[in-house]
């Protein structure tokens, strides 16, 4: 049985527009053969069940047996053909589903490309007209196929998917259903021939369908989902809904992000270095930011530096900020709670001397700042080492 | 009178003291005098997960003499599928530790360092993004690091040709099999 984690209530638009849309109900998997298909009929015969409209808008069941033996008994809406490239294409029947106007429609694989010459050039866009035309939606996803992760996916697994749909698409769900499966679960479900025909188990099997692959996938789905609640909080705090209290009250259960703060001189370096090895362990963004003092003057060496922090950033994955305030530590806490930050990791301050030393150190007066967030201050190990010796 | 006047000195003596006291940094001395900038820099470049001791060393013993600073170089390869500006995880999780056992070992026998990264379709390719945009004056590979670096015969042929800088090669030696890993790293990372 798969587990589903489902991310939900976050309106993508407000007000009489809201009112008017469809729902749309996205289900996410780490990959193909997990299940999104098959759990996206058996919720289109729940709706039928409890009297409602349903028709199937476009189904892809590659072969499957039992998923087309689950479609029986859902009216589907006849695919149309279309010339492409001098062969002829079954495409969904947009102007169809419109004109059916049913209450719920099922659409597969929302991050399915049109050939050209129909409505649109993506199925994103169409199923965005269903939702216009007041239908609600289930469609189903999987994570590879989310714009800003494709890079980073395709760097893990090896494998590139072309088809991608801009991750504000699933930011605008109604709901992010997760359909999870142990990757052992889903090998399992491969080599008994319920993923894919018998002569492509082999091929897969030795490319994309690796332990290591699925595990690396399914914690980018897990994670991915666990970033839509986040994101969805800060919406309904943002919108000041009746959800303000609820949210604000309530404490932030997933999600970890580090702040890391920066200075460009070589030495920051080792900051970011272990800021990012302790973001891998938390499985947590990063963001870096350097608290410039107003209208300052960069040396060449600065310039260098920034330059490298940059670079640095760009390779791991962070992201990099610079941020121009007198105020450092006021600066800090605005871009904390900007970022929804959960540890500042910082270094060990150079030795302070004159009235400077009555100055409250910038740890204390982070941590009176920013109630509930951990501070770190990174040792300097080689400074340890010379120590020792 | 007299009285007065030695309560008065040891006030002002008092408040002399708790003057210098706050002016004067932790621990009773001076911040130790920065090691003046360092005017040359050694380039050691490397690709995989460990490095070769002999390079280090050598690039410390020339860094020492010459009170230069040594910028080892991660150099990562962005697959042909994947946009040059992509992020590299999977790279980072060996290169970055690396990086820092080198810069602790340095660090530790005082020597400055300023480490780099840098990405391109190759190693060659890597490595010429980054001497596109920084100058150094040494640059120091083994040549039985090849495989490590993922430089080539050819690649070397090529620093040698077309990079402006001091390039030296260390030829191979029996004490070739030391490496430097992330092994070595001292504490948490």
């Amino acid at each position: 049985m798969n587990d589903e984690i489902r991310s939900s209530a976050a309106p993508g638009l407000t007000g009489a527009e809201q009112a008017r849309r469809g729902h749309l109900r996205v289900f996410l998997g780490m990959a193909a053969g997990v299940g999104k298909t098959f759990r996206m009929l058996v919720e289109g015969h729940s709706e039928q069940e409890a009297g409602r409209d349903v028709v199937i808008g476009l189904l892809e069941t590659h072969g499957r047996a039992e998923t087309a033996a689950l479609a029986e008994g859902l009216p589907m809406i006849p695919r149309r053909r279309v010339d492409y490239r001098g062969t002829e294409v079954e495409e969904m029947d947009l102007p169809g589903i419109l004109l059916r106007a049913p209450e719920l429609c099922l659409i597969d694989e929302i991050a399915h490309t049109n050939p050209p010459g129909l409505e649109h050039a993506k199925r994103y866009e169409d199923v965005d007209d269903v939702l216009a035309a007041g239908i609600d939606v289930l469609s189903t996803v999987n994570v590879q196929h989310l714009e800003s992760l494709n890079d980073t996916i395709a760097e893990l697994t090896g494998v590139r998917v072309r088809e991608t749909i801009p991750d504000d698409v699933l930011g605008r769900a109604d709901e992010v259903v997760m359909i999870d499966l142990t990757p052992e679960a889903l090998l399992e479900r491969l080599r008994a021939g319920k993923v894919y025909p018998q002569e492509r188990i082999g091929p897969a099997l030795n490319n994309f369908f690796r332990i290591e692959n699925l595990s690396a996938l399914r914690e980018v789905a897990l994670r991915q989902v666990a970033e839509e609640v986040g994101h969805k909080r800060l919406i309904t705090e943002h919108v000041g809904s009746r959800g303000e209290s609820i949210a604000s009250e309530a404490p932030r259960a997933v999600g970890e992000r580090l702040l890391a703060l920066v200075e460009p001189y070589p030495g920051a370096q080792r900051l970011v270095r272990r800021a990012w090895r302790s973001s891998q362990r938390l499985g947590a963004e990063l963001d870096l930011l350097w608290v410039r003092p107003p209208s300052g003057h960069l040396s060449p060496d600065q310039e260098r530096a920034l330059g490298a922090l940059r670079q640095l950033a760009s390779v791991m994955g962070a992201h990099m900020l610079v941020e121009e305030s007198d105020n450092v530590a006021a600066a800090i806490a605005e871009i904390a709670r900007e970022r929804g930050s959960t540890y500042i990791l910082m270094g060990t301050s150079r030795p302070v001397r004159g009235v400077a030393r009555l100055r409250t150190p910038l740890p204390q007066r982070l941590m009176e700042l920013l109630p509930g967030v951990d501070v770190r201050i990174v040792a300097n190990r080689s400074s340890r080492s010379e120590a020792e010796r | 009178m007299s009285a007065v006047v030695v309560i008065l000195i040891a006030l002002i003596a008092v408040a002399a003291g708790v003057g210098v006291g706050y002016w004067l940094p932790p621990h009773g001395r001076r911040p130790a005098v920065e090691r003046p900038t360092a005017v040359r820099r050694i380039l050691l470049p490397f690709a995989g997960p460990e490095i070769s001791r002999r390079s280090f060393e050598a690039a410390v013993r020339l860094a020492k003499a010459e009170n230069a600073t040594i910028m080892p170089a991660f150099l990562a390869r962005v697959p042909r599928n994947l946009p040059l500006d992509s992020t590299l995880p999977a790279q980072c999780s060996y290169g970055l530790p690396l990086l820092e056992a080198i810069e602790q070992r340095a660090a530790a026998q005082g020597i400055p360092v300023d480490a780099r990264i840098a990405r391109g379709r190759t190693y060659r390719d890597a490595l010429r993004r980054l001497l596109e945009q920084e100058s150094f004056d040494r640059i120091i590979v083994s040549a039985t690091e090849s495989r490590s670096t993922g430089l080539s015969a050819e690649d070397l042929e090529w620093l040698l040709e077309k990079v402006p800088a001091e390039v030296l090669i260390l030829r191979p030696a029996p004490d070739d099999t030391r490496r430097i890993s992330a092994a070595g790293l001292t504490g948490h990372f």
